[in-house]
C-alpha cells in the first residue's frame, strides 16, 4: 500500500471541515444568502486567479487577458443550460460538444504534422491552424444538429434533475474547453511577443471579446444572449458545493501539475528562458500548454460564473474589470497557490461585504475610494504580497520560489 | 545538425513563409478593397471621414505621448493616465463655466479686437488645464510610484491601477465631479466652412452646406494647431534643452545615467508632470470636440491612445504621433464602413496585427533612442 503523506491528511480534513462547516451554517441560515452569494463569488474568483497565477506567477508570462477566457467560458456554458432548460432542447450541448472534440482533434493532428515540417514560422503555422478549425467548426455545427433530436429523447428519459446536473456540469467543462482552444489559437501567434507586448494583445483580446458580447444579439446571431441587454433566464444552479468540488479539484491539480515534470519545466521558463532552452526545454510548447491550461480554468470558472446570479452582462467581463484577477494574484504572492485562494476570498469578502456594511449611509460611493487607498497602502507595505512565496505543506514542492524580478532584470541589463 | 525537410513543396513554403504573407495579404487585400470602394462611391464622404479621423487622432496623440514617455523611462504602463487626461477635461470645465477663465482678457480690455481676445482666453484655459494635471501626475508620483522604484515592477503597475480607480470613482463623488454626464460649454463659438467642388466659404447657421463637399469647423483647425504645437515644443525640450538630454539619458540607461550625475528622480518627476500636462491639453481639447464631461471620459481615450503608442513603437515620440493618427483613421474609417459597435475591436485587431508583423511596432527599431 503506498504511504499517504501526513500534510495530505492535513489538507483533506481541513477541505473537508472548511466544506462541512459554511454548509452547516449555510443551511442553519447563519450565513444569508448575500453571503453566500459573495462566498460563491470568492470561490469563482479564486479559480479564475489560480489559473492567472499559473500563466504569470509560476510561468512569467504577463496576461491580462483571463477575463476574455471566462467570458467566453462564461456565456458558452450559459448557451448550453439555457438551451436545455427554456428551449428543452441538447441541440447547444451537442454543438459546442462536437466543436470542442473536433476542434481538439484537428488541432492535435495539425501539432502533429507542423511538427515534422522544421523551421516554419509561427505565421504560416497559425493560417494553417485557423482554417483547419474553421473547417472543423463548421462539420461540428452540422453534426450536432443531427444528434441533437435523440440526444435530448435520451435526456428526457433520465429523472429531470438528475439529466439537468448532467447538462450543467458538462456546460461547465465546454465552457472551459472552448476558452482553452480559443486561447491556443490565439495564444499561438502572440506567445512569441515579449513580456509587455503580450500583457497588451491579451487586453487587446479581452475588450475585443467584450466588444463581441455586446453585440452578440446582432452580429454573432445568438438571440437568447440579448447582446448589451444582458442574458437572462440562467438556471441558478451553483451552489456552495459545486463551487467548493471545483475549487478543490483546481487546487490538487495545480498542486500536482507543479510538482510533475511539467511544472518544472514551467517554472524554469520563468527563471530563465535561455537556460531553459539550453536544458532541452521546449519553450513554445510550455508556454502554449500553460496559457491553456490557465484559460481552461478561466473558462470553468466562468461557467460557474454564470449559474451563480442567472444573469450575464458583458460589462461584468469589461477590461476594466480584468484587472480584478491580477490585482488579487499579486495580492497573494506571485507563485503562492496559497495566497491566491486566502486572497481573492479576503478580496470579495472586503470589498463586496465588509466595504458595503462597514460604509453609512450615504457613503455607498465611497466603497471603490476606499478601495484603491487600501490597494495603494498594501503595495507600498507589501509589495511582494501578502504571501510571497510560502505555501501550506500540502503544495509545498521542490519549485524553487520566486527570485526577485526587479533584481533579475537589473543582472540582465548589466550583462546587456 | 538540423535535418532538411525532404519534400520539395514543404520546402518552399518554409522558404517563403508563403501561409503567413497569404495570410495578411487575404486580410489587406479586403481592407484595400473595402477602402477603394468607399473612396470610389462617395469621395467627400470618405474624405469627410479622414478629416474626423485626423481630428480624433490628433487628440490621441497627445495622450499616447505621455504613455510613451512615461514607458519609456521607467518601463511603467501608466494606467492612472486617462485619469490625468479626464481631470484636465474637468478642470477646463470649471474654469470656463465657474470661473470664467476663457473671458478674463476680453474683461480687461473691453476695447480690445474679439477674436485675439477669445484665442488668448482659450490658450489660458489649456494652460490651466495643463498645470493642474502636472501637479497631479508630480504629487501621484511622488506618492505612489517613488517608493516602489525598487519593487518588482509588478506592484508599480497594480499600485497605477488603484490611482486610476481612486481618481475615476473620487471625481464620481457628489461634491467633486458627480457621476452624471455634464454638458461642456466651449470657450469659443463654433464656425463650420465646406471645400469642395463648389468652393470655399462658410456655413451659416441653419443653411444646409453644398453637396459633396467637406465640412470642417474651427475645432479642427485647433485641434491640429495645438497639437503639432505642443509636439513641437515637446520635441524641443527633449531633443535640445539639458533636461531632455537627462531624461534620454535615464532612459537609456539609469545606473549609468546616476554616476554621471544626474537627479534620475527629478528626472522621472518631470517626465510625468510632461506627460500628464500634454494630457492634460488633450482632455480640454476632446472635450471641446466632443462637449460631454464624465468620470469615465479617460479610460477609452485613455487605452486607445495607448494602443497607439504600441502601434507607433513605444519609447518613441514620432512613433506615437504616427500611431495616434493610423488609431484615429481606424476608428473612425471602421465606424463609418464596417460597424459602429465593433470599431474598438477593429482598433485592437489593428494592435495584434502590428504587433504580429513588427513585434516592436512602426517606429520602435528605427528609432533606438528612448524617451
Amino acid at each position: 500500500m503506498k504511504k499517504i503523506n501526513k500534510s495530505t491528511i492535513f489538507f483533506l480534513i481541513g477541505a473537508a471541515l472548511v466544506y462541512v462547516i459554511v454548509q452547516t451554517l449555510a443551511s442553519l441560515k447563519i450565513i444569508n444568502t448575500f453571503w453566500e452569494t459573495i462566498l460563491l463569488l470568492a470561490g469563482v474568483m479564486a479559480i479564475v486567479s489560480l489559473g492567472l497565477n499559473l500563466i504569470y506567477g509560476f510561468n512569467g508570462q504577463f496576461s491580462l487577458g483571463q477575463y476574455g477566457f471566462y467570458a467566453i467560458g462564461a456565456y458558452t456554458a450559459a448557451d448550453i443550460t439555457y438551451r436545455w432548460t427554456q428551449l428543452h432542447s441538447a441541440e447547444g450541448l451537442t454543438v459546442v460538444f462536437f466543436i470542442a472534440i473536433l476542434t481538439a482533434i484537428t488541432i492535435v493532428v495539425v501539432q502533429k504534422a507542423v511538427s515534422k515540417i522544421r523551421g516554419l514560422d509561427t505565421l504560416s503555422a497559425f493560417a494553417m491552424y485557423l482554417a483547419v478549425v474553421l473547417a472543423a467548426i463548421f462539420a461540428a455545427v452540422k453534426l450536432g444538429q443531427l444528434v441533437a433530436n435523440p440526444i435530448t429523447a435520451l435526456l428526457n428519459l433520465l429523472p429531470a434533475k438528475t439529466a439537468q446536473m448532467i447538462v450543467y456540469v458538462i456546460a461547465i467543462i465546454l465552457g472551459g474547453a472552448i476558452a482553452a482552444e480559443v486561447s491556443f489559437l490565439y495564444g499561438l501567434p502572440i506567445l512569441t511577443l515579449g513580456s509587455d507586448y503580450f500583457g497588451i494583445a491579451t487586453l487587446g483580446f479581452t475588450i475585443i471579446v467584450k466588444v463581441l458580447l455586446d453585440n452578440s444579439d446582432t452580429m454573432l446571431g445568438f438571440q437568447e444572449m440579448k447582446g448589451a441587454r444582458g442574458m437572462i433566464g440562467i438556471p441558478k444552479l451553483t451552489n456552495w458545493t459545486w463551487i467548493f468540488i471545483f475549487l478543490f479539484l483546481t487546487i490538487v491539480f495545480i498542486r500536482n501539475l507543479l510538482n510533475s515534470s511539467y511544472g518544472r519545466a514551467i517554472v524554469s521558463i520563468r527563471e530563465d528562458e535561455t537556460a531553459a532552452t539550453s536544458m532541452g526545454i521546449n519553450v513554445p510548447f510550455y508556454k502554449t500548454i500553460t496559457f491553456v491550461i490557465g484559460s481552461f480554468l478561466a473558462g470553468m470558472a466562468g461557467g460557474l460564473y454564470a449559474h451563480v446570479n442567472g444573469f450575464l452582462h458583458p460589462n461584468t467581463f469589461s477590461f476594466v474589470k480584468s484587472f480584478d484577477p491580477l490585482i488579487i494574484v499579486v495580492f497573494g504572492g506571485l507563485g503562492s497557490v496559497t495566497g491566491t485562494v486566502t486572497a481573492s476570498f479576503g478580496w470579495a469578502l472586503v470589498l463586496e461585504g465588509v466595504l458595503r456594511l462597514v460604509l453609512p449611509d450615504g457613503f455607498e460611493t465611497w466603497r471603490y475610494v476606499v478601495y484603491p487607498i487600501l490597494l495603494l497602502i498594501m503595495m507600498l507595505l507589501k509589495p511582494n504580497g501578502l504571501f510571497g512565496n510560502y505555501e501550506i505543506p500540502f503544495i509545498r514542492s521542490i519549485v524553487p520560489p520566486l527570485k526577485d524580478k526587479a533584481n533579475n532584470e537589473k543582472k540582465s541589463e548589466e550583462v546587456a | 545538425m538540423e535535418r532538411k525537410n525532404q519534400n520539395p513543396i514543404i520546402q518552399w513554403i518554409v522558404k517563403t513563409k508563403i501561409l503567413g504573407i497569404l495570410f495578411f495579404v487575404v486580410i489587406g487585400a479586403f481592407v484595400i478593397y473595402a477602402l477603394g470602394q468607399a473612396l470610389t462611391n462617395n469621395p467627400s464622404l470618405f474624405l469627410q471621414q479622414v478629416v474626423n479621423g485626423l481630428q480624433l487622432g490628433f487628440v490621441y496623440a497627445l495622450i499616447a505621448l505621455g504613455y510613451t514617455m512615461i514607458y519609456g523611462i521607467v518601463r511603467l504602463i501608466n494606467f492612472a493616465h486617462g485619469d490625468v487626461f479626464m481631470v484636465g477635461a474637468f478642470t477646463s470645465f470649471f474654469t470656463i463655466s465657474r470661473f470664467n477663465l476663457h473671458l478674463w482678457f476680453q474683461n480687461l480690455f473691453p476695447s480690445f479686437p474679439a477674436m485675439p481676445a477669445q484665442i488668448i482666453g482659450a490658450i489660458t484655459v489649456v494652460l490651466a488645464s495643463m498645470a493642474i494635471c502636472a501637479l497631479l501626475a508630480f504629487t501621484i508620483e511622488k506618492i505612489a510610484y517613488k517608493p516602489l522604484r525598487e519593487a518588482p515592477r509588478i506592484s508599480a503597475l497594480i499600485t497605477a491601477i488603484g490611482i486610476s480607480f481612486f481618481l475615476e470613482y473620487f471625481g464620481a463623488l457628489n461634491f467633486v465631479f458627480t457621476p452624471n454626464y455634464i454638458t461642456y460649454k466651449r470657450p469659443f463659438e463654433v464656425k463650420s466652412w465646406f471645400i469642395g467642388p463648389s468652393g470655399f466659404g462658410t456655413i451659416e447657421s441653419g443653411v444646409t452646406s453644398p453637396s459633396n463637399s467637406i465640412i470642417f469647423s474651427n475645432i479642427f483647425v485647433i485641434i491640429v494647431l495645438a497639437s503639432l504645437s505642443l509636439l513641437l515644443v515637446l520635441q524641443y525640450i527633449v531633443k535640445r534643452t539639458k533636461i531632455g538630454k537627462a531624461m534620454r539619458a535615464v532612459a537609456y540607461d539609469k545606473p549609468t545615467a546616476r554616476l554621471m550625475g544626474i537627479n534620475s528622480d527629478a528626472v522621472i518627476s518631470i517626465t510625468f508632470a510632461l506627460g500628464a500636462a500634454l494630457a492634460g491639453a488633450a482632455g480640454v481639447l476632446y472635450a471641446i470636440a466632443y462637449p460631454q464631461v464624465y468620470f469615465t471620459m479617460g479610460i477609452i481615450p485613455g487605452m486607445k491612445a495607448f494602443v497607439a503608442a504600441v502601434v507607433g513603437g513605444i519609447g518613441s515620440i514620432p512613433g506615437a504621433f504616427i500611431g495616434a493618427l493610423i488609431m484615429g483613421q481606424a476608428e473612425t474609417l471602421s465606424a463609418a464602413y464596417i460597424s459602429t459597435p465593433m470599431r474598438d475591436a477593429i482598433a485592437f485587431s489593428l494592435l495584434v496585427i502590428v504587433l504580429l508583423i513588427r513585434p516592436k511596432g512602426i517606429m520602435g527599431e528605427i528609432a533606438s533612442e528612448k524617451v
